[in-house]
C-alpha cells in the first residue's frame, strides 16, 4: 500500500473528514441488457458531445468503441461460442479456488488446490444455454483507491472529492494531458477543439474544450443528494450506485450465488484492495477475463512510488511555496 | 409478470423493445422465475433468458399446438379450471368440419372470395338458449363433438417431431419447453406469455396469440396474478388509439362502425350485443346510445335514433393500405398524417410515396421533417428517377406539432392504464397540439358551412363542438376527458359525471364517448393524475393512474378463485369471495358483479350482468367462459391451424393447403409476391428475412434519427446473418450487402453472427435474415439508410388487416445497391428469372388462369383486392381487448 | 480573482490544513464548492409520461424560462420506478434538438423547394381544401340505394404517439364529416 491512501479510504487524507462514507458504483453485468440507457443519461445530464463518424464500428452492437472524452459510460458487447464460455467457467472456479480477495469462498480452502474440492456440495449444474452468449457490460471511470490521474495532475484540476470520487474541475485544467497517460484504464481524455455535428449541416459547439475529461460520478447530483444520472435510469439495476463497502458486499454475495448455480465464470474486478491501483470506487462482476471486456487484467497506478520521491522532493516544494507568498505580497503593493 | 414462475416471451425482443419493462423480468427471474425466448433471433432478451430457442419464423403455431397436444395427451392441463371457465364442454354444431377433415381448411369456405362463412362453427343448441349463452354442455369433456375432443383431434398431428422438422427445435428444446410450462401452471404456480409484433405482423399473426390463449386457458393461466397472455405495445398510446379509435372499423369501446345495410339502429346494437345474452356487451345499446349523445347532444334524440344515420356506412376493409391502393389510383384527395411517417413505416414503402405524389394535397403534422413530408425532393424514386419533384402535383403543408411536454393529455399504456401528462412548458413558434389543430380545424370547416342547408352537412353543424380554450386557443383536454367519462344528462345527477358504465342508458339521459372509459373522470376527478407513489402502495398500485374497465388491473380475475370462491392457493390469490361481507373482494377490483354469490345459477331471463352464473369468470363472453374454440370472432377459423407464409420455401408439413386461404394481398405490379415452395421461382428469392426494432431507435425514425445521443448508438442500417450464410453468399464481416425481394432491393451493412442461426427442417437449410426497419432515405434526419419496409409486400391478414412484416423471402448478395435506374433493373432481373413480371408472363405459359405475382398458387390464391366486411369489427373477440390480459 | 487572499491559494491551503497532498479540500475551485444542479434553480418540475413505448415510464420533466432543461424517469412510477431507456433517457434531445421544425412550411403543387407561410392562412386553406375533397369524393348511396353517407376523399393516418383526447376529437369531426379512412399505427 502506498501513502496516498490511508486504511480509512481515500478521502479521509484529502481533507474532507468523514462525514461522507465512500461512494461508487457496482456495475453488474449479468443483469445487464445492452440498451445503453447510462451512456446516453450520461450525456444527456453532462451534455457531452457525441462521438464517431456515424459509421457502424465493427463491434456487434457497440457503435460508441471505447471511453473518453465524451463518453463517460460505455456498453462492450462480446458474443462467444462454447469453447470460450468453458474457459471462462474454469478460470472463474480457479479465482475462487485460489481464495481471491474480493469473491469470498464459502468456507476456507486449501490455495491452489483442486477446483472440485473447493465447491462440494454447491450445485454446479450450468445455465441453459451453454453454447453461446453474448456479454455486455458497462464500463465507466473507476475512480481508483489511487488514481494516477490525479497524482499526477500538475494544476490541481484533478482532485479527490468528499465521496471519495475523482472529479477534474474544468475550470482549472490547462489542458496539459499528462493524466491521460497516468491512467492505468485509458479512462481520462483531451477533450477536442471545435463543434460537433448533429446532421444535416446543424452543429454544437463543444464545450469545456481542451480540457481533461471523464466520469464526475455526477458530482453536481451528488451535492444535491441525488445519484449519478446513468445508475438512476439503469433499468434493470445493472448499475448501482452506493456507499462502496456496502457495495463490494452486495457484490461478493452475487458471485457467491452465482458459483452457486454453476456460473462460476462470475467473478469480481476492481474488489482487491491489494491490487495495483488499491481497488476501484467502480467495481464490476464480469462473467470472463476482464481483457474480454476491454480491461487491464492487472492495472498498476504509474504513481506507485510517488510517496518516496515526494519525501524528496518535500524541500523544494516549500521553498517554492515561500517564493509564490513573496510574490503574492508583491502583487499587493 | 414479476409475479410468474415461468415467462415465455415469443414474438418478442423485449429487452430491446421495452427495456424499462423488462425490469419486471428481471424481477421475477430474482425470484426465482425461470425465462425462456423463443425467436428467429438470439438477440438481447435471449441473452438475459435460462434459455433462447431459436425457431424458423412463422411456425409458432406448430411449436403451441404441439404443448397443446401435449399437455392434452398426458392430462397436465388444469382441469378444474378448464371444466369450470372455458368452454371445454361445449357441444359444437354437428356441421362443422375441422382441418383434420378438410385438409387445411374448415368448414364454410368459398375459394370465390376467400372467405369463411362461420355459421357451421357454432355452438350446438336450440337458438333461444344460444342466446341466452347456455349452449348443449357435456361436463364430463367426453362427447365426441365437445370442444375438448376436438382440440384433441385438432392437434393430434402437432407432434415433437413435427416440431422438429418444421420449425428447427429439436426434441429436447421442445420438451424444455413444454416441461416448464407444465411445471409452472396449476393452482399453485403461474406462466406468463408476452408476446408482440412478432406475432401480430403474419398473415395468421392472430392466430398465434389465439394459440397462446388456448394453451394459457388450458392450464387455467389467465385471470391470475402472473398468468396471462400479455401483449407487449409499441407506442405511447397504441393502447389508447385502439380504445379510442383513430381506426376505419370501430368506434370509442370497440363498437363497431356500421356496415351499408344496417339501417336499423336497434338491430345495429343487437349485432353487439343482444339484451339477453350474459355480460356486459348485453348493454350495447346504452354504450352506442350514450356516444351519440356525446357526439350530437341535443341533436341526438330517440326520433332521430340518436343520431345514428349520421354514420357513415363501411362497405368492406378500409384500412390503411386500402388508401394506399386508392391513393395510387387517384382516389384520394387529402391526406393527414399525425406523427407517422408510412413513406418509411409501412410496408411497401415505394407504392406509399408513389401514392402520396398522387395527391392533390397532405398536412404533415411533426416534430421533424420526416421523408413523408420530404419525398417529392429527397424520396428514392426521385434518385432512382421514376419520379420527377416538377411533376410531383402533391401540395405539402408541414405544421409543427407540439410535443408530450407541451400539452397535458393522456396516454393509455400496454396494460390499459391511463396515465396523465401535465404540462410543462407551451409550445415553440407555430407549434400546436394536435388537440389544437382538430379543434381549429373543426371549428373553421364548421364555419364555412354555417350557412349550408346541405342535409350532408347537418352531422358536421350539429356536432358537439365547443371546449373551453385557454389564452394560447389550447383546447382544455381535461374537459375532452370529461365528454369521453360521459355523464348524467338529466334526473338529480344532471351534470354528474358518471362514475361507470354501469350509469348509462339507452333513453338518452345519459352521455360518454367511450364507454370502457367511464369512471375516469368519476366524481368530477381526474382519475388518470392520480399519483399515489408506488412505494406507497402494494405491487398493484391502484392509486396511480387509471386503468379500464373500472380501475381494473388483471382482466376476469374472478378467476383467480376457484369454483366456489376460494383462493386456488395462497400463493397466488388475488380475488376471493368473503362469505361473511357477501361479496368479492381482494388486492383487485373484482372483475364480477360485487354482491353475486359463487354458487348463484344466474338469471338466464334476465340477460347481462344479472343472466351470469357465479363462476361465469369470463364476464365479457356472451356464455361467460373463456374460448378454447372461437365460434366467432375469428374470421379464418375456430382453432389455430397451421399454414406457412406466402413466400416461405417450405411446403406446409400438414395440409395440401400450403397459406392462410384467408389472406389478404392486393394485386398490383408494384406488389409481386414470391410464389414460394409452389412455383419454380420461388428459389430465386431463397431466405427468409424478418423485420424489427431496436432498442437504440423507434419505429420510422422520426423520433429517434433526428436525436444526435441515439444515432451514434446505431448510425446505419444493417443486415444481421449468421456465418453459414455470410460464407454461402460471399458475405463480408461489416461489409455491405444488397437484399432483393420480389418488391424491392435495399443496401445494408453486414453483421455476421453466430446469433442467427440456420435452421434445419427436414432435409433442407432456411438461412433467416434480420433487419431493423428504423431507417430511411430522407436528407434531413441526422442518419440516413435504406428502409427494410421497401422489401415488403402489402399482404395482409384478413382479420386485422395488418402486413406480414415478420417472414418473407428475399435473395443477398454482396456489394452495394445499384443506384438511379439501374435499381429497377435489378428488381425486374429477379423477378423475371422467378417467372413473375406480369407482363412477360403470357410469353413464358400462355397466360395461366393463376394471377402472377400473387404469392403461392395453391388453388385458393387470391384473386383481387379484397378483405372480408367483419374485419376484426366484431367486438367480443377483438384481440386488444381479449388478448390482453394480465401481468 | 481580485478578492483572491494568499491564504486562499490551493497550495497554501494544501499546507494548512488536512490535506497535506495536495489532492483533495485545498484544491478546490470555487466553481466546484459552488456546484449544484443545473435542475436546483429549475421553474418547475412537470410529472409527465414517457412518448416512446407503451410502457408508460414516468418522466419528471424539469423547465426553466418556458424551455424544459432536463427530463429524467419519475421515481413515483410503480410502472417505471424512475428508470428509462435510452430513448426515454434522451427526451430532452426531442424537445430541444436543433432539426426540430418550429415554423409552418408550405410546398406548392410542382414546387422544387419549401416556402414560409403564416399558420392562419394555412388553417384555412387545408378548412378550404378539407370541404372541397369530402364534396369531391361523396357518396351518398351505394349502387343499390342503401345509405351509405360517406366520402373517401379524405384520409388519415396517425395516433398511436398523440392523446386520448385528440384521437377522440379527430375520430369525432371526421366521422361527423363522413370521413372513413381514419387509421393509426396499430395496423401497421
Amino acid at each position: 500500500m502506498t501513502l496516498l491512501s490511508g486504511p480509512e479510504g481515500p478521502a479521509a487524507s484529502t481533507g474532507w473528514g468523514h462525514d461522507q462514507p465512500r461512494k461508487g458504483f457496482f456495475t453488474d453485468t449479468s443483469i445487464c441488457i445492452g440498451c445503453k440507457a447510462c451512456e446516453v443519461a450520461c450525456k444527456e445530464w453532462n451534455r457531452n458531445p457525441t462521438d464517431g463518424d456515424l459509421q457502424i464500428l465493427g463491434q456487434s452492437y457497440d457503435n460508441t468503441g471505447e471511453l473518453g472524452a465524451n463518453t463517460w459510460r460505455h456498453v462492450a458487447f462480446v458474443e462467444q461460442g462454447q469453447e470460450r464460455i468453458e474457459q471462462a467457467r474454469e478460470s472463474g472456479r480457479k479465482l475462487v479456488s485460489l481464495g481471491m480477495p474480493g469473491i469470498g469462498p464459502k468456507s476456507g480452502g486449501r490455495r491452489g488446490d483442486l477446483p472440485e474440492g473447493d465447491l462440494a456440495g454447491v450445485d454446479t449444474t450450468p445455465p441453459d444455454t451453454p453454447e453461446f452468449r453474448w456479454l455486455m457490460s458497462s464500463d465507466v471511470c473507476k475512480h481508483c483507491t489511487n488514481a494516477g490521474c490525479l497524482d499526477v495532475c500538475p494544476t490541481g484540476a484533478i482532485y479527490r472529492s468528499e465521496f471519495g470520487s475523482v472529479v477534474v474541475q474544468p475550470d482549472v485544467c490547462n489542458g496539459c494531458g499528462t493524466c491521460v497517460a497516468a491512467c492505468p484504464f485509458g479512462v481520462i481524455e483531451r477533450r477536442d477543439d471545435g463543434t460537433f455535428t448533429t446532421g444535416a449541416g446543424g452543429t454544437d459547439e463543444v464545450p469545456d474544450q481542451g480540457t481533461a475529461k471523464k466520469c464526475t460520478l455526477c458530482h453536481d447530483r451528488l451535492v444535491d443528494g441525488q445519484e449519478p444520472a446513468c445508475s438512476a435510469t439503469c433499468p434493470t439495476q445493472s448499475i448501482r450506485f452506493g456507499d462502496h463497502e456496502e457495495l463490494v458486499g452486495d457484490a461478493q454475495e452475487r458471485v457467491q450465488q452465482l458459483h452457486d448455480r454453476g456460473m462460476t465464470e462470475a467473478r469480481l474486478y476492481g474488489a482487491n484492495a491489494n491490487d495495483g491501483v488499491g481497488g476501484t470506487g467502480s467495481v464490476f462482476l464480469l462473467l470472463d477475463e476482464p481483457e474480454v471486456y476491454g480491461l487491464p487484467p492487472d492495472p498498476q497506478v504509474s504513481t506507485k512510488f510517488l510517496p518516496q520521491m515526494f519525501a524528496k522532493v518535500g524541500i523544494a516544494a516549500a521553498g517554492m511555496a515561500t517564493v509564490a507568498a513573496l510574490s503574492f505580497l508583491g502583487g499587493r503593493r | 409478470m414479476a409475479n410468474a414462475d415461468l415467462v415465455v416471451i415469443e414474438g418478442s425482443n423485449m429487452a430491446e423493445a421495452h427495456p424499462v419493462g423488462f425490469q419486471w423480468v428481471m424481477e421475477a427471474k430474482k425470484r426465482g422465475a425461470k425465462v425462456i425466448h423463443i425467436d428467429p433471433r438470439f438477440t438481447r432478451t435471449s441473452a438475459n433468458a435460462d434459455r433462447h430457442i431459436a425457431i424458423r419464423a412463422g411456425t409458432d403455431i406448430v411449436l403451441l399446438g404441439a404443448v397443446i397436444r401435449h399437455v392434452l395427451e398426458n392430462e397436465l392441463y388444469f382441469k378444474e379450471y378448464v371444466q369450470a371457465y372455458t368452454n371445454a364442454s361445449t357441444i359444437i354444431a354437428e356441421d362443422y368440419a375441422d382441418t383434420e377433415d378438410l385438409d387445411g381448411l374448415f368448414s364454410g369456405y368459398d375459394p370465390e372470395t376467400g372467405t369463411y362463412d362461420n355459421s357451421s362453427w357454432s355452438y350446438d343448441g336450440p337458438q333461444d338458449r344460444l342466446d341466452r349463452g347456455l349452449p348443449e354442455r357435456d361436463e364430463t369433456m367426453q362427447h365426441p363433438r365437445s370442444v375438448l375432443q376436438i382440440l384433441r383431434r385438432h392437434y393430434a398431428r402437432y407432434t415433437p417431431e413435427l416440431v422438429e422438422a418444421t420449425c428447427g427445435i429439436s426434441r429436447e428444446e421442445f420438451e424444455y419447453l413444454a416441461d416448464a410450462v407444465a411445471e409452472n401452471s396449476g393452482r399453485d404456480r403461474t406462466t406468463v406469455f408476452a408476446y408482440a409484433l412478432g406475432w401480430t405482423q403474419h398473415q395468421g399473426g392472430p392466430q398465434m396469440i389465439r394459440t397462446a390463449s388456448v394453451l394459457q386457458l388450458l392450464m387455467g393461466n389467465i385471470g391470475r396474478p402472473g398468468g396471462g397472455v400479455m401483449a407487449l405495445r409499441g407506442h405511447a398510446t397504441i393502447q389508447g388509439s385502439t380504445d379510442i379509435p383513430t381506426l376505419y372499423h370501430i368506434l370509442p369501446g370497440y363498437l363497431p362502425m356500421p356496415k351499408v345495410g344496417q339501417d336499423d339502429f336497434h338491430e345495429f346494437t343487437r349485432a353487439i350485443g343482444k339484451k339477453e345474452q350474459k355480460g356486459y356487451w348485453a348493454n350495447a345499446e346504452n354504450y352506442t346510445t350514450s356516444l351519440l349523445k356525446a357526439w350530437w347532444g341535443d341533436a341526438a334524440t330517440a326520433e332521430n335514433d340518436f343520431g345514428y344515420h349520421y354514420l357513415p356506412k363501411l362497405t368492406g376493409a378500409h384500412g390503411t393500405y386500402q388508401t394506399t391502393m386508392r391513393m395510387n389510383e387517384g382516389g384520394v384527395d387529402g391526406y393527414f398524417l399525425y406523427g407517422q411517417n408510412p413513406a418509411v413505416g409501412s410496408a411497401n414503402g415505394r407504392l406509399q410515396r408513389k401514392g402520396m405524389a398522387q395527391l392533390k394535397w397532405m398536412v404533415v403534422r411533426d416534430f421533424y421533417m420526416i421523408e413523408s413530408a420530404t419525398f417529392w425532393k429527397d424520396g428514392p424514386e426521385i434518385e432512382s428517377g421514376e419520379l420527377r419533384t416538377e411533376e410531383i402535383g402533391t401540395e405539402m403543408f408541414f405544421l409543427p406539432a407540439a410535443n408530450h411536454t407541451e400539452k397535458a393529455g393522456s396516454f393509455t399504456q400496454t396494460q390499459r392504464m391511463v396515465q396523465w401528462r401535465d404540462q410543462a412548458v407551451h409550445p415553440p413558434g407555430d407549434a400546436q397540439s394536435d388537440l389544437q389543430f382538430t379543434y381549429e380545424l373543426g371549428k373553421r370547416v364548421r364555419e364555412k358551412l354555417k350557412d349550408s342547408t346541405d342535409e350532408r352537412d347537418r352531422p358536421i353543424l350539429e356536432l358537439t363542438w365547443d371546449y373551453p380554450t385557454d389564452e394560447n386557443g389550447e383546447p382544455d383536454a381535461e374537459a375532452v376527458l370529461a365528454e369521453i367519462n360521459g355523464r348524467h344528462l338529466s334526473g338529480e345527477k344532471a351534470g354528474q359525471p358518471l362514475s361507470s358504465f354501469n350509469e348509462m342508458k339507452a333513453d338518452g339521459s345519459t352521455d360518454g364517448g367511450c364507454w370502457i372509459y367511464a369512471g375516469v373522470y368519476a366524481d368530477g376527478v381526474n382519475q388518470a393524475r392520480r399519483r399515489t407513489p408506488g412505494s406507497e402502495q402494494d405491487e398493484i398500485a391502484a392509486e396511480w393512474g387509471w386503468a379500464w374497465p373500472a380501475n381494473r388491473r388483471i382482466l376476469y380475475n374472478r378467476a383467480s378463485a376457484d369454483p366456489q370462491g376460494r383462493p386456488w392457493s395462497e400463493r397466488k390469490k388475488l380475488v376471493w369471495w368473503d362469505e361473511e361481507a357477501g361479496r368479492w373482494t381482494g388486492d383487485d377490483v373484482p372483475d364480477f358483479p360485487i354482491t353475486k354469490r359463487p354458487d348463484d345459477p344466474g338469471d338466464p331471463d334476465a340477460g347481462g350482468a344479472a343472466a351470469l352464473a357465479g363462476n361465469d369468470a369470463f364476464t365479457m363472453q356472451a356464455d361467460g367462459r373463456g374460448w378454447l374454440f372461437g365460434a366467432t370472432g375469428m374470421v379464418d377459423g375456430p382453432l389455430p391451424t397451421h399454414y406457412e407464409a406466402p413466400e416461405s420455401n417450405v411446403r406446409n408439413p400438414l395440409y395440401t393447403q400450403q397459406s392462410n386461404p384467408t389472406r389478404v394481398t392486393f394485386i398490383d405490379e408494384d406488389n409481386l409476391s414470391s410464389p414460394g415452395a409452389m412455383g419454380e421461382g420461388g428459389s430465386v428469392y431463397p431466405h427468409v428475412f424478418t423485420t424489427y426494432r431496436i432498442t437504440e431507435h423507434h419505429t420510422a425514425g422520426g423520433m429517434s434519427r433526428f436525436l444526435p445521443y441515439l444515432v451514434e448508438l446505431q448510425p446505419q442500417m444493417y443486415c444481421e446473418v449468421s456465418p453459414e450464410l455470410a460464407e454461402e453468399a460471399g458475405l463480408e464481416p461489416y461489409g455491405w450487402a444488397t437484399i432483393i425481394s420480389a418488391r424491392s432491393a435495399i443496401e445494408a451493412k453486414v453483421l455476421v453472427t453466430e446469433r442467427m442461426k440456420p435452421i434445419r427442417t427436414g432435409d433442407s437449410t432456411v438461412h433467416q435474415i434480420g433487419m431493423p426497419f428504423h431507417f430511411g432515405r430522407g436528407h434531413e434526419a441526422i442518419v440516413q439508410g435504406d428502409g427494410a419496409n421497401d422489401l415488403i409486400g402489402m399482404n395482409l391478414d384478413a382479420n386485422v388487416q395488418i402486413q406480414n412484416s415478420k417472414n418473407n423471402s428475399c435473395a443477398i448478395r454482396p456489394g452495394r445497391r445499384p443506384r438511379g435506374p439501374a435499381l429497377r433493373e435489378l428488381v425486374d432481373d429477379y423477378r423475371r428469372r422467378a417467372g413473375i413480371l406480369p407482363a412477360e408472363q403470357a410469353q413464358v405459359d400462355g397466360g395461366g388462369v393463376d394471377p402472377v405475382g400473387g404469392g403461392p398458387v395453391d388453388g385458393f390464391s387470391p384473386a383481387s383486392v379484397r378483405g372480408p366486411l367483419e374485419a376484426g369489427a366484431v367486438p367480443d373477440n377483438n384481440p386488444s381487448m381479449k388478448e390482453l390480459d394480465n401481468r | 480573482m481580485g478578492s483572491k487572499t494568499f491564504l486562499d491559494w490551493p497550495v497554501i491551503r494544501q499546507l494548512r490544513g488536512a490535506d497535506p497532498t495536495g489532492r483533495g479540500t485545498s484544491v478546490t475551485s470555487q466553481r466546484t464548492r459552488d456546484l449544484e444542479p443545473r435542475t436546483a434553480d429549475a421553474d418547475g418540475v412537470a410529472q409527465s409520461i414517457c412518448p416512446y413505448c407503451a410502457v408508460g415510464c414516468g418522466q419528471r420533466i424539469f423547465h426553466k424560462d418556458g424551455k424544459v432543461i432536463q427530463i429524467e424517469g419519475d421515481p413515483d412510477s410503480p410502472v417505471s420506478r424512475g428508470r428509462l431507456c435510452p430513448k426515454g433517457a434522451a427526451s430532452e434531445q426531442l424537445a430541444n434538438s436543433k432539426h426540430r421544425q418550429t415554423t409552418v412550411r408550405y410546398r406548392r403543387p410542382y414546387g422544387t423547394d419549401w416556402e414560409d407561410l403564416d399558420l392562419d392562412t394555412a388553417m384555412d386553406m387545408i378548412a378550404d381544401r378539407f370541404i372541397e375533397a369530402r364534396r369531391r369524393h361523396w357518396e351518398a348511396e351505394d349502387s343499390q340505394g342503401r345509405p351509405l353517407r360517406r366520402t373517401m376523399g379524405i384520409a388519415s393516418l396517425g395516433g398511436a404517439t398523440i392523446d386520448n383526447e385528440e384521437n377522440y376529437l379527430i375520430k369525432k369531426f371526421f366521422t361527423a364529416a363522413g370521413a372513413i379512412q381514419i387509421e393509426n399505427q396499430a395496423r401497421i
